[in-house]
């Protein structure tokens, strides 16, 4: 074998190599062109699906804005700024450090203890004045008893219209012997009385 | 002539491997790359299928302005009905 002939038969088999590869890597670059396409195409679709994402979702913050400030303002001109905070207190245990958002002097305010659920017996006794818990947190200030007519307070709690002193009371039924209808009246009233047999 | 076999054995022991190590390295890298870009499609459509909810926000901002506008309602109908509180107090 010729010298040249060596060289044509190398010149091959290095063609032959660059054929299989380059081949070979262009099917691959086709395979990944395929699935860049398929990528293009979904990514393309969540651009699509995502594009008024924002728009909507700056309309719902606005409008959930608009409620909060509207309940919010609502509160404190019907409560007061001081009850209002502790109304939210009351149902959101903490919330009141953070406070309501249009009015930032709330952070300040201590809330009163209000919006808490109590017992007949507990508000009973805040309104006779007694020692009841709710008493101390009343915005009034702290229940005081009445010591001279304590019993005005508690008159106050039943259905009866002697504490109202009325012009006119209905007359009490009248008992006694006095009484203009006697129960159980006797039979022999009236009558000539018994007399006993003769002879004892 | 001894020099043309001489090329002829370099061509064949040093440039015939160096061109097929070369060209299977980047055949190699083209074939690792279909896997990661197939994976990123079966993602991408999967992420497209999650998004198909995002048109019902639409249908939830209806539905918030139409729970504020009650909200409103109520409110204004106890903004009339309450007193405010310092003319309560």
């Amino acid at each position: 074998m010729s010298a040249g002939v060596a060289t044509i038969v190398i010149a091959v088999l290095i063609v032959l190599a660059l054929v299989y590869f380059l081949v070979s890597t262009i099917v691959a670059l086709r395979r990944i062109t395929a699935g860049l396409d398929v990528v293009i195409e979904h990514v393309g679709a969540i651009l699509a699906k995502t594009a008024p994402v924002e728009e909507v979702v700056d309309a719902i913050n606005g409008q959930l804005d608009a409620g909060v400030d509207l309940l919010e303002g609502l509160l404190v001109k019907k409560a007061g700024l001081a009850d209002a905070v502790g109304l939210v207190e009351g149902l959101y245990p903490g919330a009141a450090t953070a406070g309501l958002r249009q009015f930032p002097e709330s952070t300040a305010v201590v809330a009163p203890r209000i919006a808490e659920v109590y017992t007949r017996g507990t508000l009973t006794l805040a309104r006779l004045g007694r020692e009841a818990p709710i008493a101390q947190a009343n915005p009034d200030g702290p229940a005081i008893r009445n010591v001279e007519a304590a019993s005005h307070a508690a008159f106050v709690l039943y259905d009866d219209v002697r504490h109202t002193a009325p012009a006119v009371l209905p007359r009490s039924p009248l008992i006694g012997a006095g009484s203009p209808v006697q129960y159980e009246q006797r039979d022999d009233i009236g009558k000539p009385r018994k007399r006993l047999p003769a002879g004892r | 002539m001894t020099l043309w076999w001489i090329g002829n054995a370099l061509l064949l022991v040093a440039v015939v491997p160096v061109v097929v190590y070369l060209l299977n390295g980047v055949l190699r890298t083209a074939k690792a790359i279909v896997p990661t870009v197939d994976a990123i499609a079966v993602t991408a459509e999967a992420c497209s299928t999650d998004l198909d909810a995002v048109a019902l926000l639409v249908t939830t901002l209806d539905q918030v302005k139409a729970t504020v506008t009650g909200v409103a309602g109520y409110g204004g109908s106890l903004d009339v009905i309450l007193d405010d509180a310092a003319v309560a107090s």
